[in-house]
C-alpha cells in the first residue's frame, strides 16, 4: 500500500511528525504503525513534562483536556548513603534539573491523548502491527516497511490462521521506534549514520507504581537522589513523583555502562527502596504496576545523522534525551515536528530530506543538547568527580565550556572479567516494599503468543554457555529486567534458556550483551506489555 | 443464511485487574480492553460458514458504551458485513442485553444467533441461554463443533463429562466455546476496509429496553492471598498436617 508519510512507533516523536504533518497539509496520506496492542501500552517514563513542544504544537492543549495537569509543587534532591540522607538545595541545583515550571504525567497517556488528536486529523494508526522489515528501493533509498507475518509456529511453518506481512510504502518513512529500534539500528549501520560520532549510550531505567497513604503524598513533589546503592563508579539514580490520584511514580535509572558483571539493575532498584527515606514514601502503598526500558544517554556527542534517502530518523531511535535534564520527551516530539516541516518541505518544494540536518541544529533541541553534552561523559570519573565537574560545566559556565568530552566505549565493551570482580549479595525480597522478578513482570501484563518463533536470536546459539558464562557468569540473567535468561542444569549440562514470552521489549539485552550476540526482533504484533498510566 | 453475531468488550485477558479503593468495582481507566475471547470464536465461526458458502450475511452486534465500536470493528476487519452498537451507560447485565439483542433479531430475523459462552469480565454465562427463552428458539451452549444439515444444526457441546452431540432446529442461539476453532488475525487491509464497514448506533431506550440493575452490587473485593507453600520432611508430616491442620483427610 502507498503512502505519502509511513511512520514507524506510535511514542511522543511518532505522533509529534504525524499531528505536525496534517496540521501542515490535511491532505497528505499519512499512517502509523505500533508494535504494541494498543498505542501507550509500551510506553514507559518518569514522567516530569516540559510542554515546550506541546504548546508549539497544540497551543491550546489545556482546552483539549491534555492529560498534562499536575503542575510540579515542590522538589528536593538527596544524596543518599546507606542509611543517611543529605538534602542538596535546590537552588544550588543547576538550571536544566529544575522543574518548578514543568508537569508530572503519565507519558503512556499522553500518547493516548495525541493518537487520538492523531486520528482526528485523519492519521491511520495501525495498533499492532509491528515494522519487522526496511523496503529498499533500487538505488538504495528507503522504500518503505514490510509489517510482522502473523501465525508462524515456533519451528517457522505457517499456522492455519497465517497472515502475511503488508508492504507500506512512503515517499519517506519516518521511524520513531524509541531508543535502540531494531530496523533504526540497521538503517544507522547501512547508512554509516554514526560516522564520525562516539559509541551510543544507554540507561536501564525502572518504573514502579505506588498507591500510597494519604499522609505520605505529596501531589506535585518531585525527588530525585544519588548515591546508595550504586557505587562511586556505576552511574545511576533515582526518581520520585508525586503524582495525582495518591499515586507515586518511583523509578530508577542505571548507565549501562556498568564494569560488573554481577551487578543486577532490577535488584539495585529493589534494594534502593529499602533506604528509609524512599521505604516511609511507601511503607503501607500497594504497587500496581511495574516496568523497564532502556533509554538514551549519549546525548550529541553520539546523536547519528537523522536523515538518509528516503527515510529519517526522530527521537530516540536517533538519541535526542536531554541527560542532564533527565528529560527525552519533549525533544522527542520536537524533533518529530521538525521532521515533518523538513517532508513538507520537501513535498511543495521538491527539498532534499538532508535539510534536516541543518532544521534540527538551528532548533532549540540542539541548543539543549549541546549545552548539556558533558554531563554524562563527566561521570566516567566517577559519582564524585562527575559532581564537581557538573557543577562547574552546568552553573557557572551554563554549558558553554569551550570543549566536548568524549564517550569512550560502547556499553557492550565495558564489562570486566566476572572473576576480577567482586560478587554482589542481594537481599531476598520482602514481598511488601522488594519483590521478585516474576512477580514484577506479572504486573507488566506482558504476553506473546505461545507457539511462535524466539523474538531473541541468538547469532551463536553456544556463545552464552561456552564463552559469556565462562567470562561474566552470563550477565543476562542479571540485566534483563524481566527474567527472560536463565542458565539451567539439566542433568549436569549448563543451558541457556530463553523465556521470550517475558520479555517486556526493554532492548537491554540487545545493547548490554558483551559479544552483541544477542538480536532483538519483533515478534508477533500486539505482544509484549500492556502497561496502564506508566 | 444470516447470522448475528454478539461481542462485548472487556478487559484484556493479559491484564492484571485490580479492585477500586473504595469497593465499588474494578479499574478500567487507561486499561488494554479487547473483545471477548469466545465472541473472537462465535465470529470466527460464522465467517466460516460464509467462506463456505453456507451464510449470507454477518451481522455483529455489541451492547455498551461508545467505545464499544472498537469491538464491533474488529469484527468487522475479520469477516462480519455491517455492525450495531447499542448504546448504554453503566453497567448492562445479561437480562438487559438478552433483551436488546432480542429486539434487534425480531427487526433483522437471522436465522442463528451466535455468541461467546460467557463474557471473561464478569463470567455469567446467561446472555445466550437468556435470549434463547425470550425468542422461544431452540439453544446449544459450550459449542466446540457446529455442523450445519439443511434446516438442523449439528452441535457438539463441552460438557463435564465430555463431549455432547446434539441437533438443534433453526433458527437457534448457540454459545461458542475456546475449542471451536482458531480465531483469524484482522489483517492491515482488512482494518482499512473495515471502517467504511456500516456501523449503526441505536440507543438502548431507542428500543425500549430499561437497561437499570436488576442487581445491586454491594462490594468488590480481591480474593484472600493464597499462602506460601512449605515442604514437609515425612509422609507422616504430611499425613498429620492433612488431618489435623487442613482437616481434608
Amino acid at each position: 500500500m502507498d503512502y505519502d508519510v509511513v511512520i514507524v512507533g506510535g511514542g511522543p516523536s511518532g505522533l509529534s511528525t504525524a499531528i505536525k504533518l496534517k496540521q501542515l497539509d490535511p491532505e497528505l496520506n499519512v499512517c502509523l504503525l505500533e508494535k504494541a496492542s494498543e498505542i501507550g501500552a509500551h510506553i514507559l517514563s518518569g514522567n516530569v513534562f516540559e510542554t515546550r513542544a506541546l504548546d508549539e504544537l497544540f497551543p491550546n492543549w489545556k482546552e483539549l483536556n491534555a492529560p498534562v495537569k499536575t503542575k510540579v509543587s515542590k522538589e528536593k534532591f538527596l544524596f543518599l548513603s546507606k542509611t543517611k540522607s543529605i538534602s542538596w538545595p535546590t537552588w544550588l541545583l543547576p538550571s536544566v534539573q529544575q522543574n518548578h515550571k514543568n508537569y508530572i504525567i503519565s507519558l503512556a497517556n499522553l500518547c493516548r491523548w495525541l493518537a487520538k488528536q492523531a486520528e482526528a486529523l485523519g492519521v491511520e494508526i495501525f495498533p499492532g502491527f509491528p515494522a519487522s522489515e526496511i523496503l529498499y528501493n533500487e538505488d538504495g533509498s528507503v522504500k518503505g516497511v514490510a509489517t510482522q507475518d502473523m501465525g508462524i509456529d515456533k519451528e517457522g511453518n505457517k499456522k492455519d490462521s497465517f497472515e502475511p506481512g503488508i508492504d507500506l510504502n512512503g515517499k519517506v518513512t519516518v521511524f520513531a521506534e524509541g531508543c535502540r529500534g531494531h530496523l533504526g539500528k540497521e538503517l544507522i549501520k547501512k547508512f554509516n549514520l554514526d560516522k564520525g560520532k562516539d559509541p551510543q549510550q544507554y540507561g536501564i531505567g525502572f518504573k514502579e507504581i505506588w498507591e500510597v497513604r494519604d499522609n505520605n503524598h505529596e501531589e506535585g513533589m518531585v525527588m530525585h537522589t544519588a548515591g546508595w546503592p550504586l557505587d562511586n563508579n556505576t552511574y545511576g539514580g533515582s526518581f520520585i513523583y508525586h503524582a495525582e490520584n495518591k499515586q507515586v511514580f518511583l523509578g530508577y535509572v542505571i548507565g549501562l555502562d556498568y564494569k560488573n558483571p554481577y551487578l543486577s539493575p532490577f535488584d539495585e532498584f529493589q534494594r534502593f527502596k529499602t533506604h528509609p527515606a524512599i521505604k516511609k514514601v511507601i511503607e503501607g502503598g500497594k504497587r500496581i504496576s511495574y516496568g523497564a526500558r532502556a533509554l538514551i544517554e549519549g546525548g550529541i556527542q553520539s546523536l547519528p545523522k537523522m536523515s538518509m534517502p528516503g527515510a529519517l530518523l526522530v527521537g530516540c531511535d536517533a538519541g535526542t534525551l536531554n541527560m542532564p535534564k533527565i528529560k527525552g520527551s519533549h525533544t522527542a516530539m520536537k524533533s518529530g515536528m521538525i521532521a515533518a516541516e523538513t517532508i513538507f518541505e520537501k513535498f511543495k518544494e521538491n527539498k532534499e530530506l538532508s535539510i534536516y540536518e541543518d532544521k534540527f541544529k538551528k532548533s532549540w533541541v540542539y541548543e539543549e543538547l549541546h549545552a548539556a553534552r558533558n554531563v554524562k561523559p563527566s561521570f566516567s570519573w566517577g559519582l564524585i568527580l562527575g559532581i564537581i565537574f557538573t557543577g562547574l560545566d552546568q552553573i557557572l559556565f551554563r554549558g558553554k565550556l569551550p570543549l566536548t568530552l568524549k564517550h569512550k566505549h560502547a556499553d557492550h565493551e565495558t564489562l570486566n572479567s566476572a572473576n576480577e570482580m567482586p560478587k554482589i549479595e542481594y537481599p531476598k525480597p520482602d514481598g511488601v516494599i522488594t519483590f521478585d522478578k516474576t512477580s514484577s513482570v506479572y504486573l507488566t501484563g506482558t504476553n506473546h503468543t505461545d507457539n511462535q518463533p524466539v523474538h531473541l536470536k541468538l547469532k551463536d546459539p553456544n556463545l552464552p554457555i561456552n564463552y559469556t558464562l565462562e567470562k561474566f557468569d552470563e550477565p543476562a540473567q542479571r540485566y534483563c529486567p524481566a527474567g527472560v535468561y536463565e542458565v539451567r542444569v539439566e542433568s549436569n549440562i549448563n543451558k541457556f534458556v530463553i523465556n521470550s514470552q517475558n520479555c517486556i521489549h526493554c532492548k537491554t539485552c540487545d545493547i548490554k550483551e558483551p559479544s552483541q550476540n544477542i538480536v532483538w526482533v519483533t515478534p508477533e504484533g500486539g505482544g509484549g506489555p500492556k502497561y496502564g498510566n506508566t | 443464511m444470516k447470522i448475528l453475531v454478539a461481542v462485548k468488550r472487556v478487559i484484556d485477558y493479559n491484564v492484571q485487574v485490580r479492585v477500586k479503593e473504595d469497593g465499588s468495582g474494578v479499574v478500567t481507566d487507561n486499561v488494554k480492553m479487547s473483545s471477548n475471547p469466545p465472541d473472537d470464536n462465535a465470529i470466527e465461526e460464522a465467517v466460516k460458514f460464509k467462506e463456505a458458502g453456507k451464510a449470507t450475511e454477518i451481522i455483529a452486534i455489541t451492547v455498551g458504551e461508545e467505545k464499544s465500536q472498537e469491538t464491533v470493528r474488529k469484527a468487522l476487519a475479520v469477516g462480519a458485513d455491517r455492525g450495531i452498537l447499542i448504546k448504554t451507560e453503566g453497567t448492562v447485565e445479561p437480562l438487559a442485553v438478552a433483551k436488546s439483542l432480542k429486539k434487534i433479531v425480531d427487526r433483522e430475523k437471522p436465522d442463528l444467533v451466535l455468541m461467546g459462552k460467557q463474557a471473561i469480565d464478569d463470567d455469567c454465562n446467561q446472555t445466550g441461554q437468556m435470549l434463547s427463552a425470550l425468542l422461544n428458539w431452540p439453544q446449544a451452549t459450550f459449542a466446540s463443533k457446529i455442523e450445519i444439515k439443511d434446516k438442523i444444526l449439528e452441535v457438539t457441546r463441552e460438557v463435564d463429562e465430555g463431549l455432547e452431540m446434539i441437533e438443534v432446529n433453526l433458527p437457534a442461539v448457540i454459545t461458542c466455546d475456546l475449542r471451536l476453532n482458531e480465531p483469524r488475525y484482522a489483517s492491515l487491509p482488512n482494518i482499512m476496509k473495515a471502517k467504511k464497514k456500516p456501523l449503526e448506533i441505536l440507543t438502548a431506550s431507542d428500543l425500549g429496553v430499561d437497561t437499570a440493575p436488576r442487581v445491586q452490587q454491594i462490594k468488590v473485593e480481591e480474593p484472600p492471598k493464597r499462602k506460601a507453600g512449605i515442604k514437609v520432611a515425612s509422609v507422616a508430616e504430611l499425613v498429620s498436617k492433612l488431618k489435623n491442620e487442613a482437616k481434608v483427610i
